[in-house]
């Protein structure tokens, strides 16, 4: 057996020299020190992303875009499907908690400072992923065609048509026609199975070899010292081991959801019925929400939510940029203005997304 | 005779840039152009509708509103008071929602965020930037029309 096995590698290695590859992979090395539980959190993203994939693709066998077919297909799944239920709970959770490790990786590259050169175009395909996220979540938030999702995706809609010049023919686009209506759902619906994931992929492909090139960031008390001072783990097999177990428990809390707290489908949407009360988008948009309820209709000439959706767009952009624009400091702690001015994002974040589920 | 050769040739490079280049732009702009036309969505022509009819007016509740759909809009009508009628564009000016009749504080109100109108669709508080339209309402022979103020 090992024999062969040994003879079937050989014949590959003779034909395409994998043995640097091999090489590499047994050299790399993970720094050890008191912040590096953050080094698993984009596995745990990269696991959930390969769930959606997974669950996703069964979805299509049965779900059929259309306004007349998008709901009854999802309620056939949900009741009639073997295991539908199932395959349909663990894509909606696995997308919320991508969502959540997504902003969590996030933020912990932001406040160990991950980002700094030589990793700047690791945080920017970063931040490109974490917006296909976010589109991800939004186009497959309208597919099963409820209530919920219809006024979520009139209100996302009209929020991006207010965006001066640009905004009236993005929104037409997006909505495939002046209102949400059927011709928006089959065009959400190739954003979120076709233009989306193939995105997605190429930016993995990116930012996951940039990953490997440059090895872990370091703390910087940890890359001052000398290089037998610092502890290391190899990756193979002791870190990889350890993402291998957390990819297990995080599969397990993931079917613990599904199964105990299954997703609601809600009711189909009737374009000609009032908003219900208690209308709220996804959590993750819900603090953009909850800040466009605060800005009064007007500010000095301009209407309230083009002056929200601007700063919004403003505050994205040097977000996207922060390893070209970062204030260097040698205050430490609590006291760097970079830590600070994450700790006002994460803050107004929180207080907006908790009062987004008071009022 | 060398040197010559040499502008000549640069010359020639640069044109040839130039006409690879522009090529290349032009080939860009051809296969954009047609996929951007594409995704824009072509206008749908749609029967101009003036006025509609809403059922008889004794039968309409009192103090309710109720979404009707005029063409493809949807619109608010309400009953006040008996016979007094009203009907709004049911379109919140704010980000696009259909807006409800409240009948315990007897104004409009939008659900997505918190949006107040009087009953003459007059903006009163939350985000709504501007009222909403107003929509003529006639009744004959206790038939209730409602009829767009534009046309």
């Amino acid at each position: 057996m090992k024999n062969a096995m040994q003879k079937i590698f050989s014949w590959f290695d003779e034909r395409y020299d994998v043995t640097p590859i091999i090489d590499f992979a047994s050299k790399k090395k993970v720094p050890v020190h008191r912040h590096m539980i953050w080094y698993y959190m984009g596995g745990v993203t990269l696991f959930l992303f390969i769930t959606q994939v997974a669950t996703g693709i069964l979805l299509l066998f049965y779900y059929r875009p259309g306004a007349d077919s998008a709901y009854e297909s999802m309620r056939f799944i949900l009741t009639k499907v073997n295991f539908g239920w199932l395959i349909r709970s663990i894509h909606s959770w696995s997308a919320n908690l991508m969502v959540f490790f997504v902003f969590v990786h996030m933020f912990s590259t932001f406040f160990t400072r991950a980002y700094q050169k030589p990793r700047e175009l690791t945080w920017l395909t970063g931040f490109i992923l974490l917006a296909l996220s976010l589109g991800f979540g939004f186009s497959g938030y309208l597919l099963p065609w409820n209530e919920l999702a219809f006024f979520a995706t009139k209100v996302g809609t009209d929020i991006a048509g207010s965006v001066p010049l640009i905004g009236k023919p993005i929104m037409a686009i997006l909505r495939g026609g002046e209102d949400v209506s059927g011709a928006t759902l089959t065009r959400f619906y190739a954003f979120h199975v076709a233009m989306l994931p193939a995105i997605f992929t190429v930016f993995v492909g990116i930012h996951l070899p940039f990953v490997q090139r440059q090895g872990m960031s370091e703390p910087e008390e940890l890359a001052k010292m000398g290089e037998n001072e610092k502890k290391v783990m190899n990756f193979f097999p002791n870190f990889f081991l350890r993402d291998a177990l957390l990819w297990l428990i995080v599969l397990n809390v993931l079917l613990f959801l599904a199964v105990f707290y299954p997703w609601d489908l809600g009711f189909k949407a009737d374009p000609f019925s009032p908003a219900p009360a208690g209308i709220r988008p996804e959590w993750y948009f819900m603090f953009m929400f909850q800040t466009l309820k605060f800005i009064p209709p007007h500010v000095l000439v301009f209407e309230g939510e083009v002056v929200g959706i601007l700063l919004f767009m403003l505050a994205g952009l040097a977000w996207a940029l922060v390893p070209f624009w970062e204030i260097k400091s040698k205050s430490r702690g609590l006291t760097h203005p970079m830590t600070i001015i994450g700790l006002i994002a994460l803050v107004f974040i929180g207080v907006m997304t908790v009062l987004g589920y008071i009022f | 005779m060398k040197s010559d050769q040499r502008v000549n040739g640069s010359s020639r490079r640069k044109f040839l840039n130039i006409l690879i280049g522009g090529g290349l732009l032009g080939w860009v702009g051809s296969v954009l152009y047609p996929i951007f036309s594409y995704l824009n969505p072509p206008e749908i022509p749609e029967a101009n509708v003036n006025s509609i009819k809403a059922g008889p007016a004794s039968d309409f509740p009192l103090n309710q509103g109720k979404i009707l759909k005029f063409g493809k809009k949807p619109v608010i009508l309400i009953q006040m008071n008996a016979g007094e009628f009203k009907a709004f564009t049911a379109t919140c000016t704010h980000l696009d929602c259909i807006v409800q009749y409240r009948q315990d504080t007897k104004q409009i109100w939008c659900a997505c965020h918190n949006g107040v109108y009087d009953t003459n669709g007059r903006n009163l508080s939350g985000p709504p930037p501007r009222p909403l339209d107003e929509y003529k309402v006639n009744i004959i022979n206790n038939e209730i029309i409602i009829i767009n103020p534009a046309s």
